[in-house]
C-alpha cells in the first residue's frame, strides 16, 4: 500500500513536534526515517498508526484520504506499528500476548494462534516459546513477538520505531533479514532510526527529520557525511579514546555470588579504582544486571563481600550505598529511574538533598532551569517526564546524578540516544572520572561503546564471569566471540 | 454435633457466602479493567435498603433486585466517570461515595425498619437434590445461591478463556498498549465498572431479601461486608475462583465462630464474632509478603535448600495486581 502524509502538523504545548511534514512512502521497499532525539519521528509514526491525532494535515492510503480516529481504525486499514518501547504485557504469557487485539470471535483462537505463531516464527527464524512469560523475554524476543503478531493480523504497512535498540547483534541480523523479506513480499516497511549504519545497510530510501521538519530525502547509495549534517545541522564525530589516571581503590568485590530464580553468578573478584571505567559485556540477561544491582545494594549477595572505600557494605541496603556515594542508573528509565507523571522540576527536588519541610519553589525552578541548560535537555521544568523524547529522558536521568559521586553504576548509558547525545553523555561521564575521580561500572549491548569508553571489560556468559580484560587492543570481533561463549568452560554453571 | 447438623451448617455457609461472592466477583471484574471502586461497603447497604423498600412497596422481588443492581451500577459509574472524564482520584471519590451511600441507607431506610417483606424461597432441584451429601450442600439452595455458583465459573471463563476477557486483562494491565492494539479503553472501563457495580449491588438484595431478610438499620449486620469483599478481591489475586474461595473461607470462619461459642465459654462471644476480620488481614499479608523487598533480603541469608522452598511457596501464594489499577489513562 502506498502511504502519503500531507502537511502534517502536531503541537505539544509550545513544542512543534511535527511541522508541515509531507512524505510519500511506496510499498515493496524499506523506507528509512532518520533523525536525532526529539526530532519528531515517533510522533509522526504514532499519527500514522492512529495513536495520535494530527492538528492539521491528511493521510492518504493508496491515494484516498483516510481519517484515523484510533489505532483500531489504523489496524483496519492494515497499518501496524512496533512501538519504540515494547507495547506488550509483561505478566502475560507469549501466546496470550499474541492474541490480545485479535479482532473477532468470542472464544480465544488458541489453536490457530499457536499454529500461526509457529509458522511465522519458522519463516523468519524467530525462537519464541508460546508458554513463556513476556516479562522473561529479551527485548529482541519481545520485538519478534510483536512483529509476528502484526503479520498474523495481516498488516500491509509495518512501522518499526527504533527496533534495534537493546537487541543483540544476532537478533539484529534476523530482524533485518525479516524486514527485507517483508519488503520483497510487497509490504510497506517504515524503519525509524537514528543510526546511520542501519540506514546504509537496510533502507532503499531515507527521509531526514530535524526539529519537526523534513530536512532532506535521498536514495541509496548514501553520502554518510551529508546525512550527519542533515541530522544535526553540523558534522559530529566520536573523538579519541581517553582514560583518566587511576587513584585509590573504590570498590572491592570478593568471591561474590548473586542469584535469583533464573540465574546465578558466582566467584566474582574485582577491584575498581578511582577514575576507572569498567564495561560489562554479554548477551542481555547473562548476569551483568545481577552484578550491578548487588554493587548498588539493591539485591543481597548470597555469598562473598562488597567493600566500598575500605568499608564492608555486604548485606547493607541501597540507602547505605547511596550515602557512601554509590549511584545506580537503571535501563528501564520510566519504570525505575524516573517517576512518570512527576515533572522535571519535581524530579530535581526529589533528587536533591532533602532539607526542611516546605519546598522552595523558586530555588527549585532556578535549579531545574540550570540543569536543563547544562544538560541540554529539550523540555520545560513543569513538563511530566514521560512526555520527553527517549533521548531527553536519558539526559534528565543524568542531570539528576549528584556531583562528587564515588561510583556510578549504569545500565545502558546511551541506549536509544543519537550519536551526538551519546558522545555528549560520555563526555559528561568521563569528565566526572577525571575531575571528581568517580569510578564507573556500566553494562551495554553496544560493543563499540564498551571498547571505546572502558578501561577494562568483564565478559558475561550465561552467569559465568571472565577475568577483567583490558579494552585497549581488543577488537570488536574478539569481544563478539567472547560474548558468544568462546573461552568459557562448557556446561551449565560453575559452582565455587 | 451430628454429621447431619454439620452438613446443614456447611450448606448454610454456601448460602451465606453468596452475597460476598457477588460483591467480590463484581469488584474483581471492575478492578481487572483498572478502575478501583472503593464504594462497595456503602453500595451494599444502600442497595440492601432500597431493594427491600421497593419490594415491600411493590410486592415484587424482581423489582427489588433490579433496584439493587441499578444502584450498584450507578455508584460504580460515578467513580468511573469522575476518574475518566473529570480526572478525579478514584480512591477519593470511592471513599466519599462509600460513606455517603451508607449514611443515606440509614437515613432513608428509617420508614422501612423492621417491616416484614417478601423473601426469596429456596428451590430444591428435583433429582440432584437427592444425591447424598452433594444434594443438601449444593442442590437444595435458593436461586441466588445457584446463581452465585454459576457466576464463579462464568466470570472465570470470561476473564481467562474469552477474547473480550483477554482484552479486559490487557486494559487493566497496560491501557496504552491495549489502546494501541485497538481496544476502546474508556468504553470498556465504563462497561466493566457498570457490570461489576451491578454485581456488587446484587449483594444488597441478596442480603435484605434472602440471607438476612428485612431491614434493621444500623443493626442489620451488613456494615463491613463490603470492605471484606474488597480485601477478598486482593486475596483472590483478581481471579474469580480464588476470590470466591476466600468468600467461602470467610463465611466458614463466621459460622465456626457461632458453632464453637458454646464449647468455649471463657472466650467472650464478641471475640469469636470479630475473629474472621483479623484472620482475613493475616491471609492478605501472606499473599502479599512475597512482593516485599525485605523478604528477599532475609531469604538471601537462608541456606540454599530452605531458600528455594520458601521462594517457591511464596511465589505460589503471591498475587500481582493489574498494573494500571487506579491509574488514569488518556486517549488522544
Ligand atoms: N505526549 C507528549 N507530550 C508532550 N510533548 C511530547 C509528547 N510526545 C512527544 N513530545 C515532544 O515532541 C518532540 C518530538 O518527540 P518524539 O518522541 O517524536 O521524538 P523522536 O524523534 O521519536 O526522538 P527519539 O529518538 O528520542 O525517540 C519532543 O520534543 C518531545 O518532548
Ligand atoms: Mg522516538
Amino acid at each position: 500500500m502506498k502511504i502519503e502524509l500531507r502537511h502534517i502538523h502536531k503541537h505539544f504545548g509550545p513544542v512543534h513536534a511535527n511541522d508541515d511534514i509531507t512524505l510519500t512512502i511506496p510499498s515493496g521497499s524499506i523506507f528509512g526515517l532518520l533523525g536525532e532525539n526529539g526530532a519528531g519521528k515517533s510522533t509522526l509514526m504514532k499519527i500514522l498508526s492512529g495513536y495520535f491525532h494530527p492538528d492539521a494535515g491528511e493521510i492518504r492510503v493508496n491515494g484516498s484520504p483516510v481519517v484515523l480516529h484510533s489505532p483500531a481504525d489504523a489496524i483496519r486499514f492494515g497499518i501496524g506499528m512496533l512501538h519504540q518501547d515494547p507495547m506488550d504485557f509483561p505478566p502475560m504469557r507469549v501466546i496470550d500476548n499474541f492474541m490480545v487485539g485479535y479482532p473477532e470471535g468470542l472464544t480465544l483462537p488458541r489453536a490457530a494462534a499457536r499454529a500461526a505463531l509457529e509458522s511465522i516464527s519458522a519463516r523468519f527464524g524467530f525462537t519464541l516459546d508460546p508458554d513463556a512469560f513476556v516479562g522473561s523475554l529479551t527485548v529482541g524476543e519481545r520485538q519478534q513477538l510483536e512483529i509476528a503478531r502484526l503479520l498474523w493480523l495481516g498488516a500491509q504497512v509495518l512501522i518499526f520505531d527504533e527496533p534495534t535498540t537493546g537487541i543483540s547483534a544476532q537478533q539484529k541480523e534476523k530482524l533485518f533479514a525479516a524486514l527485507r523479506r517483508l519488503a520483497e513480499a510487497g509490504k510497506t516497511v517504515i524503519f525509524v532510526t537514528h543510526k546511520l549504519e542501519e540506514v546504509q545497510i537496510l533502507c532503499d530510501q531515507v527521509a531526514v527529520l530535524r526539529a519537526g521538519k523534513v530536512v532532506g530525502q535521498t536514495r541509496a547509495p548514501y553520502d554518510l557525511d551529508a546525512l550527519v549534517r542533515m541530522m544535526f545541522g553540523k558534522a559530529v564525530s566520536k573523538g579519541q579514546r581517553t582514560s583518566a589516571p587511576l587513584g585509590d581503590v573504590v570498590l572491592q568485590i570478593k568471591r561474590l555470588a548473586v542469584e535469583d530464580i533464573r540465574l546465578r553468578i558466582a566467584g566474582v573478584n574485582l577491584e575498581v579504582r578511582e577514575g576507572e571505567v569498567i564495561g560489562l559485556a554479554g548477551m542481555e540477561g547473562s548476569g551483568q544486571r545481577h552484578l550491578l544491582r548487588a554493587c548498588a545494594g539493591l539485591v543481597r549477595p548470597v555469598e562473598g563481600e562488597i567493600w566500598v572505600d575500605g568499608e564492608n557494605l555486604t548485606g547493607k541496603g541501597y540507602h547505605e550505598f547511596m550515602r557512601r556515594g554509590v549511584a545506580y542508573v537503571p535501563a528501564a528509565r520510566l519504570e525505575e529511574g524516573l517517576v512518570p507523571t512527576l515533572t522535571l522540576m519535581e524530579h530535581v527536588i526529589l533528587a536533591d538533598e532533602q532539607r526542611g519541610l516546605v519546598i522552595d519553589r523558586q530555588t527549585a525552578l532556578e535549579k531545574t532551569r540550570d540543569r536543563i541548560a547544562t544538560f541540554n535537555i529539550r523540555g520545560r521544568p513543569n513538563l511530566p517526564v514521560e512526555s520527553l523524547s527517549g533521548g531527553n529522558q536519558q539526559r534528565a536521568l543524568l542531570a539528576l546524578l549528584r556531583p562528587g559521586l564515588r561510583l556510578i553504576l549504569m545500565e545502558h548509558p546511551t541506549r536509544g540516544l543519537d550519536m551526538e547525545s551519546a558522545i555528549w553523555v560520555w563526555e559528561t561521564l568521563k569528565r566526572r572520572c577525571r575531575e571528581e575521580r568517580t569510578a564507573i561500572f556500566f553494562m551495554s549491548s553496544d560493543l563499540e561503546e564498551i571498547l571505546h569508553y572502558s578501561d577494562r571489560i568483564l565478559v558475561f556468559f550465561s552467569g559465568q564471569v571472565s577475568e577483567p580484560i583490558p579494552a585497549e587492543g581488543t577488537t570488536t570481533e574478539q569481544l563478539g566471540q567472547l560474548i558468544g561463549g568462546r573461552g568459557f568452560p562448557s556446561g551449565k554453571e560453575v559452582q565455587p | 454435633m451430628s454429621s447431619h447438623e454439620i452438613l446443614i451448617g456447611l450448606a448454610g455457609v454456601l448460602f451465606a457466602a453468596a452475597p460476598v461472592v457477588f460483591a467480590t466477583i463484581g469488584e474483581t471484574l471492575t478492578e481487572r479493567s483498572g478502575i478501583i471502586n472503593l464504594s462497595v461497603n456503602g453500595t451494599i447497604l444502600l442497595a440492601a435498603m432500597a431493594s427491600f423498600a421497593v419490594s415491600v412497596s411493590t410486592h415484587s422481588l424482581w423489582l427489588g433486585f433490579l433496584m439493587g443492581m441499578a444502584i450498584g451500577a450507578l455508584v460504580a459509574l460515578t467513580v468511573a466517570f469522575s476518574s475518566i472524564a473529570l480526572k478525579q482520584s478514584q480512591v477519593a471519590v470511592g471513599f466519599v461515595l462509600t460513606l455517603m451511600t451508607r449514611d443515606l441507607s440509614y437515613f432513608l431506610g428509617n420508614p422501612y425498619m423492621g417491616l416484614r417483606g417478601p423473601r426469596v424461597q429456596s428451590l430444591p432441584i428435583p433429582v440432584l437434590g437427592q444425591i447424598p451429601i452433594i444434594g443438601p450442600l449444593f442442590f437444595r439452595q435458593d436461586p441466588l445461591t445457584y446463581l452465585s455458583f454459576i457466576l464463579i465459573g462464568a466470570a472465570w471463563w470470561w476473564v481467562f478463556r474469552t477474547r473480550p476477557g483477554l482484552t479486559l486483562q490487557a486494559v487493566g494491565e497496560r491501557p496504552e498498549a491495549a489502546y494501541a492494539r485497538g481496544a476502546p479503553v474508556h468504553r470498556l472501563r465504563y462497561l466493566y465498572a457498570a457490570v461489576g457495580g451491578a454485581l456488587v449491588g446484587l449483594a444488597g438484595p441478596t442480603y435484605s431479601l434472602s440471607v438476612k431478610a428485612g431491614w434493621k438499620g444500623t443493626i442489620s449486620g451488613l456494615d463491613g461486608i463490603g470492605w471484606i469483599a474488597l480485601a477478598l478481591t486482593i486475596f483472590g489475586g483478581w481471579d474469580p475462583i480464588r476470590g470466591a474461595a476466600g468468600a467461602y473461607l470467610f463465611a466458614l470462619l463466621q459460622w465456626l465462630g457461632l458453632v464453637l461459642q458454646p464449647y468455649m465459654p471463657n472466650i467472650p462471644s464478641q471475640v469469636l464474632q470479630v475473629a474472621p476480620f483479623p484472620l482475613m488481614i493475616l491471609t492478605l499479608l501472606l499473599v502479599n509478603i512475597g512482593n516485599a523487598e525485605w523478604v528477599d533480603r532475609t531469604l538471601a541469608g537462608l541456606p540454599p535448600d530452605a531458600r528455594r522452598w520458601v521462594r517457591r511457596i511464596l511465589r505460589w501464594m503471591q498475587v500481582v495486581p493489574p498494573a494500571s489499577l487506579g491509574v488514569p489513562f488518556e486517549e488522544e
